[in-house]
């Protein structure tokens, strides 16, 4: 802004101010430093969040046993489901509490979790303990003979059973 | 400087002569240039040397005679600060060997075990040191409260004083997954599904689809769904660089309020009731005090009595800092000792397939453990939560000036403590053995909404009692203060009766038992 006396003279007291130059600058100064700053941490919120989750993949292949008993869990190696048979076909448990995560391990009258106490019933509804959910039911899928799949990203109604 | 024309006859020219005068002075001029105002010789010069050093300026240059009596503080803030400077030390000893990934990290904890020199020795200080640090901060806390020093204008310094009790809780909870044995694999599940636990709200209110809070900080705490190799890296990271940042930074703000709040609180006729200074005493201001640092020593809000100087203060050096390293040197012996004895455990390898029976988690979490097996939520965030708002507020609600500095000052003095303590101890126990006994609702309603558990449990009916006695109390004194003894006591015993029962009463399947030796065998 060039400085214009007469100019300057006739403004009424009235008007405001223009803002100095010096203090434009300050002041855009500040305003595009802390929007930098916004900026960048929304930038590094972002990264703690993969896109893509280092997970295992949840579905994998099992073949049974040929003299799985009724009612008696068969647990694949390195996974936490239970995969059971009776009178109405096959299905899958999961094996995880609800509560805090621990594996339960199935007992006569249901399963049992190791870490708090919580207790399942056979079809895994919660019968004591702090649970706040029953287990969950997963997706199985039979492929033929004695072999099907399990979806452990799945969870169905519980009561979904496979007819072999 | 003028040359001087070289001197007749022989001998060495004067610019060498200079140059070996110069060397032979070197050190003693190294030395006043570190220290700034010269070597500390006297009082005066101790006093520049304290004020003119960015370390030790964290004290005030003069200590009130009243800070050093041992019942004051029993030295319990410093050791606590000793017990961090151990970890920090053999921290960074133990990444020397460490590698965090899983199993490679528990092979190297093994090497650190057995391979390495002196790297068992190391890893018990620093877990020893680790323990140390969280009793020093809790009994600290319990001395800053009962001498009543949050009190104005201290209030700020009390939350910073939070600030660093849940960084050393979580710098204790973020080390124990690292040597990836069962023992950290298994503590950290947990603790990252209490994280995860508002979803026992949401699920129940089937918010969980839109509205997450307890899935998101589970993912952001183990950067997958389970306790894997991203979970590994960023304990990790918050073990040995961000929290140890954030605790250093905030201890310095600590430590440099302590000096500017006015230094360790006392009563106010704290000068009175001091004994006269022992004449054997190392000398207070007898060599030519100026007026200098008469002003140094002058803390807001007070005005140094005229003609008498400071009185019942001597100077930081060396008086307050031979107590200091009194107290550094208890720390280390302690740990030493502990870490001679006492091994730090290593279970087998992580095994996602198979929990720990019973699964613990370390001590200090094991009374919040013992809640989480009611409710989830309310054990593990809720109550915490609640817990941490109240010691927060007790500064801002508290607000009256009788009985500061004292030892369980305020209305009732020691008896409201011992009442407050009974009260305590016999409702926790109470409610205690009335689950152990009859358990909760859902085993005689089993179909009692999920809603109702996490509102009605042995964690909220406890801290409910807390709360009406302290109530109760408020109105039987007609003062704050009595209320925040009631509270504060209350919950200091209810949480090492919990703490008590979860470490040595409770076994597989957590149920009770008078003694491990009960523990069914599989």
């Amino acid at each position: 802004m060039t400085a214009n006396a007469p100019a300057s003279s006739k403004r009424s007291r009235l008007d405001s101010e223009p803002i100095p130059r010096r203090d434009f600058l300050g002041i855009a100064a500040v305003w595009s430093a802390t929007a930098t700053l916004l900026f960048a941490t929304i930038g590094i919120a972002q990264l703690p969040r993969a896109a893509v989750l280092p997970s295992p993949s949840k579905k994998f292949r099992v073949t049974l046993p040929d003299g799985l008993a009724a009612g008696a869990a068969f647990v694949p190696p390195g996974r936490s489901v239970a995969i059971l048979r009776d009178a109405g076909g096959i299905f899958a448990i999961s094996t995880i509490c609800t509560h805090l995560g621990c594996i339960v391990k199935q007992a006569e009258d249901g399963f049992h979790c190791p870490c708090h106490g919580s207790r399942f019933g056979p079809d895994g509804h919660v019968v004591r303990g702090p649970a706040p959910k029953p287990l969950a039911w997963l997706a199985v899928t039979h492929t033929g003979g004695n072999t099907f799949v399990i979806d452990e990203g799945k969870v169905v109604p519980p009561g979904t059973k496979v007819v072999v | 400087m003028s040359v001087a024309p070289a001197p007749p006859g022989p001998g060495p020219a004067p610019a060498l002569r200079r140059f070996a005068d110069n060397l032979r002075r070197s050190p003693g001029r190294f030395r006043d240039a570190v220290m700034r105002s010269g070597a500390p010789r006297s009082d005066r010069s101790r006093s520049n040397f304290v004020f003119g050093s960015l370390f030790l300026h964290l004290h005030s240059v003069r200590v009130h005679r009243w800070s050093l009596r041992w019942s004051t503080t029993m030295g319990l803030g410093v050791i606590t600060a000793a017990a961090f400077f151990l970890t920090l030390v053999t921290g960074i000893l133990l990444m020397f060997y460490y590698k965090p990934y899983p199993d490679v990290a528990y092979l190297s904890m093994k090497d650190i075990h057995f391979v390495v020199p002196t790297g068992r020795f190391i890893r018990n200080i620093h877990r020893w040191a680790a323990n140390l640090m969280v009793v020093g901060v809790f009994l600290h806390m319990a001395r800053v409260f009962f001498t009543s020093a949050y009190r104005p204008p201290r209030e700020f310094n009390w939350i910073i004083g939070m600030g660093l009790l849940a960084v050393t809780l979580g710098l204790s909870f973020t080390g124990y997954l690292l040597p990836w044995d069962q023992l950290a694999y298994w503590a950290i599940t947990i603790g990252a599904n209490i994280a995860q636990s508002p979803r026992e709200v949401t699920d129940a209110l089937h918010l969980t689809r839109t509205f997450d809070p307890g899935g998101l900080t589970k993912l952001l705490l183990l950067g997958s769904e389970t306790v894997g190799e991203e979970a590994l890296i960023r304990f990790y990271l918050l073990h040995v660089m961000i929290l140890p940042l954030v605790l250093t930074l905030l201890l310095g703000v600590h430590m440099w309020r302590v000096r500017k709040d006015g230094g360790i609180v006392r009563p106010a006729d704290a000068d009175q009731r001091l004994e006269p200074l022992g004449h054997a005493t190392y000398p207070v201001f007898t060599e030519a005090p100026q007026k200098t640092y008469h002003l140094a020593a002058v803390v807001p809000g007070r005005t140094p009595a005229v003609g008498n100087g400071p009185e019942n203060t001597v100077p930081a050096m060396p008086h307050l800092f031979y107590a200091e390293a009194g107290a550094f040197m208890l720390t280390i012996l302690i740990c030493l000792v502990l870490a001679l004895f006492i091994d730090a455990p290593l279970k087998e390898l992580a095994n996602p397939a198979v929990p720990e029976n019973p699964a613990k988690a370390p001590w200090y979490f094991l009374g919040l453990q013992e809640l989480v097996s009611f409710s989830a939520f309310m054990g593990g965030i809720g109550i915490p939560t609640i817990v941490l708002l109240g010691l927060g507020l007790i500064p801002f609600l508290e607000r009256e000036t009788d009985g500061t500095g004292e030892w369980f000052g305020g209305p009732g003095g020691v008896r409201t403590v011992l009442r407050s303590a009974a009260f305590g101890l016999g409702a926790v126990l109470a409610v205690e053995a009335f689950v152990i006994r009859f358990g909760w609702i859902r085993q005689w309603w089993p179909q009692v909404p999920q809603l109702v558990i996490t509102a009605i449990n042995p964690g909220t009916v406890l801290t409910l009692l807390y709360g009406l006695f302290s109530v109760a109390l408020v109105k039987k004194y007609d003062s704050t203060r009595a209320g925040a003894v009631a509270l504060f006591t209350c919950f200091l015993c209810g949480y090492v009766v919990l703490t008590i029962i979860g470490v040595y009463f409770r076994g597989p399947n957590w149920e009770f038992f008078w003694s491990p030796s009960q523990w069914p065998v599989h």
